[in-house]
């Protein structure tokens, strides 16, 4: 019982930074948003939109998606498996250096230390640190696991898995270069080979940062929060290999219509359609274990986190490989569309499944209930109205966008200049920051209702603790 | 049993890296083998210290994630930037820059179509060229000095992968009289130089007259393209820009007195830069005039054309006459 409380200490550790992190994280959103339609809101050298929409990106990744990936894969491996965490005391110093890692990633990118590799920004002395920070992880997952009491791995321990390994290759193989200064260094890989690998991947910490942790969550917390059991664990063993398997052979549908070898494009794209199935088969298992009782949605407050979360994943997983495609990527590739796209993956998906873990998991580390239902509530619609106000208006301004760079006259010439075309944008821009900002309002509900929840926790562990002591006596 | 894989974690794991690892090897690995990743264009040179100073200063900046540096096999695309882009044109890029957004325009052609002046002021002020820009001004990087023994030691690590990277120490002990604002400006001009530019515009027909004359329903038109296309570089009222852009009201064009023929204009306009050779007269065969030829129709550039002589007609009266054209006939008094 003593190492399940120590064990969970960290678990929260984890959690409350990455809250911290993604708060930081939206914070910058907003003022990057701000500066699509506001030039003045630059503040040079540091403040500009080059510098902070790395730090956006690295924050909320990093921070907030992988803190709470190594809070949460270590409260499920450690009740999967029925042990405590193997090295508790590893895992409480992999917190700090978690976090000392993620605030030196946000000043040096203010700096402007950069690789330029998206999601891969960080500079060599920091990639070192992720690398020890990942294998602290690994040694935690792969032991804990080995000195399992339930002899059956589940679902969730797959995917926990696959990503401490799919990670691995990724990030070492991406981030190989040739150190030029203490915070600069120049890509092993050039040009066009330069290229491939980066969206192998960048494509791939998507899939390995955005897809299978957060798959682990669902498989996990879905049954917990709801009271149903998984659908179908066929079904679950077919998605699952099926993904791992498809995913790492389409990163090139990023560079299509780029001088990358054709053929590398052209099976990423098919790879990419293929992936539609695997990904809905977690989909539709989602959906018929809530199906077997959709009074759930009603009487329990989680349920509709997850069934919206896993509704996002359906429509991006369609939607991508949708964009793949060549007819469809010379329309949208390089405008807002895209980022309209990810913003629903990574507010719709893995926001809204990740804060209805986080619900579930804080108050049972202090054996209570959440602090507000209503809150969390509120929450919900505010993040979901957030979310489709951004991604909706950023779909139009894409469409409207691509079109207008490809107007052309009868006489053969361009309909539109660039300046004309960006001009347009800037409703929706302004409508994108308010998406943005409503989005905003609900996550900090979230932290609002989190730290009430652990309060109250705290109120009652004073209130218990003088109890078990004259009983010990 | 299949089942019982999922209570061996180490037959599972390898397996799981196994199956992770296949598309890895046949997308990532495998290519890396070929000749085709690793192509080089003949006419590709590598940077100069100067340039590798303003690439770094690209990418410090985040340059990339406003801006793509991949010109796609589209009309349109090729229309707008110019030819598209080639694999061989990015032997040096460590990393690649394409980027995946245009908030900006592409840049791969950027470099030879603008002089410098165009570019230092649009990195100073980009609102003063284009009110609807939203870039951020970079106006810092002026007060900016390189610092030479920083540049020397990104040249020589990328000079390690590349043996043809060579270069004298007083080149790097030179750069202290550079600032980053002239390393970022002779990096856009590196860029794209390897591609021939697409030849502009149609042939030179020096004899062509300009088929719209001097109405003044050409003269409304031409002041509108001229507005939104050429008054950028040239001024509002075409009297250029000291660095950026010539006179076009004064009598000398290309270096020599006396007015262009009809054809002349018409060629320079479309074809841009590479146009000025063909004209025979001996002013600055560089330079950086931009070939309109797919942005604006042969009607809106021979309006412009229109709309610049009648400026220059305007121009050469009398100051008494300029007088009474903008402000009406002087009144007479009255008569009592």
């Amino acid at each position: 019982m003593n190492a399940y409380r120590y064990d969970d200490r960290t678990v929260q550790g984890f959690i409350l930074s990455a809250i911290f992190w993604g708060v930081v994280g939206l914070l910058i959103g907003l003022l990057i948003a701000t500066q699509m339609f506001t030039p003045a809101a630059n503040f040079p050298p540091y403040l500009t939109f080059g510098r902070l929409r790395t730090v956006h990106t690295n924050g909320l990744a990093f921070g907030l998606g992988v803190g709470a990936i190594f809070g949460l894969s270590y409260f499920i491996l450690t009740r999967l498996c029925r042990v405590p965490l193997a090295f508790p005391r590893l895992a409480r110093a992999q917190l700090w250096i978690f976090n000392a890692a993620i605030a030196a990633a946000a000043v040096t990118l203010l700096m402007g230390k950069t690789q330029s590799l998206e999601y891969a920004e960080l500079e060599w002395p920091l990639d070192v640190g992720v690398v020890v920070l990942w294998l602290m992880f690994a040694a935690n997952v792969f032991a804990t696991i080995a000195r399992r009491k339930e002899p059956q791995m589940y679902v969730s321990v797959w995917y926990i898995v696959a990503t401490v390994i799919a990670v691995a290759v990724l990030y070492v193989v991406e981030n190989l270069s040739i150190p030029a200064g203490p915070l600069k260094s120049y890509h092993l890989f050039a040009g066009v080979n330069s290229a491939n690998v980066q969206w192998w991947y960048g494509h791939n910490a998507v899939g390995f940062v955005f897809t299978t942790p957060i798959l682990a969550f669902f498989y996990y917390f879905l049954p917990k929060s709801t009271g149903l059991p998984i659908f179908s664990h066929r079904l679950s063993i077919v998605s699952f290999w099926s993904l791992v398997f498809a995913y790492l052979w389409t990163g090139a549908h990023h560079l299509v219509y780029t001088p990358l070898p054709d053929w590398i494009q052209t099976l990423a794209i098919v790879f990419t359609v293929f992936l539609i199935a695997p990904s809905w088969g977690s989909v539709v298992n989602g959906y018929y274990t809530v199906g077997q009782d959709w009074s759930a949605m009603r009487d329990r407050y989680l349920t509709k986190f997850f069934v919206l979360g896993i509704t996002f994943y359906a429509l991006q997983t369609v939607q991508g490989p949708t964009q793949g495609l060549r007819v469809v990527s010379q329309l949208i590739h390089y405008t807002d569309w895209v980022p309209g796209h990810v913003h629903m993956g990574t507010m719709g998906w893995v926001t809204m499944v990740t804060a209805a873990s986080i619900y579930y998991v804080i108050p049972r580390i202090y054996g209570t209930t959440i602090y507000s239902e209503k809150i969390a509530n509120l929450h919900f619609w505010l993040v979901l109205t957030g979310q489709l106000v951004f991604s909706i208006t950023m779909w139009i301004t894409g469409i409207q966008q691509g079109a207008l760079w490809k107007a052309v006259n009868a006489d053969g010439t361009l309909k539109y200049t660039f300046v004309e075309g960006l001009a347009r944008n800037y409703p929706y821009w302004h409508l994108r920051a308010l998406g943005g900002l409503v989005f905003l309002a609900g996550m900090v509900l979230f932290v609002y209702n989190v730290l009430k929840t652990i309060q109250k926790g705290k109120a009652l562990e004073a209130g218990a603790a003088p109890s078990p002591a004259p009983a010990a006596a | 049993m299949a089942g019982e894989i999922y209570k061996k974690p180490v037959a599972f794991s390898i397996l799981a890296a196994v199956v992770i690892l296949a598309g890895s090897i046949v997308t990532m690995g495998y290519p890396m083998l070929r000749g085709d990743m690793h192509p080089r264009l003949e006419n590709l040179r590598p940077f100069t210290p100067l340039e590798l100073a303003g690439r770094d200063v690209y990418q410090r900046e985040g340059c990339s994630n406003c801006h793509t540096q991949t010109v796609r096999p589209l009309r349109s695309e090729v229309l707008r930037y110019g030819e598209y882009s080639k694999a061989g044109e990015f032997a040096y890029d460590r990393p690649f820059l394409w980027g995946s957004k245009r908030t900006g325009p592409d840049l791969a052609r950027e470099g030879g179509k603008r002089p410098d002046g165009w570019h230092q002021r649009h990195y100073e002020n980009p609102q003063a060229f284009e009110p609807r820009s939203n870039m951020p001004s970079y106006a810092f990087l002026k007060a900016a000095r390189l610092e030479p023994a920083e540049v020397r030691s990104h040249y020589l690590a990328l000079a390690a992968f590349h043996p043809e990277m060579k270069t004298g120490e007083g080149d790097f002990a030179a750069l202290s009289q550079k600032t980053e604002m002239d390393a970022l400006v002779a990096y856009t001009q590196w860029l794209g130089h390897a591609v021939a530019r697409r030849a502009g515009g149609p042939a030179l027909d020096l004899a062509a007259r300009n088929p719209l004359g001097d109405s003044p329903q050409a003269i409304a038109r031409g002041a509108k393209v001229f507005a939104e296309n050429c008054a950028v570089c040239h001024g509002d009222e075409g009297h250029g820009q000291e660095g950026v852009a010539p006179n076009l009201i004064d009598d000398v064009f290309l270096g020599e007195k006396g007015d262009m023929p009809d054809g002349a204009w018409f060629a320079l306009i479309s074809g841009g830069s590479d146009a000025k050779a063909r004209i025979g007269r001996p002013g600055d065969p560089g330079g950086g005039m931009t070939a309109f030829a797919g942005q604006l129709s042969a009607d809106d550039i021979w309006s412009a054309i229109t709309w610049v002589r009648a400026q220059q007609a305007h121009e050469r009266k009398e100051p008494a006459e300029l007088e009474r054209l903008e402000h009406g006939p002087a009144k007479q008094p009255e008569k009592h």
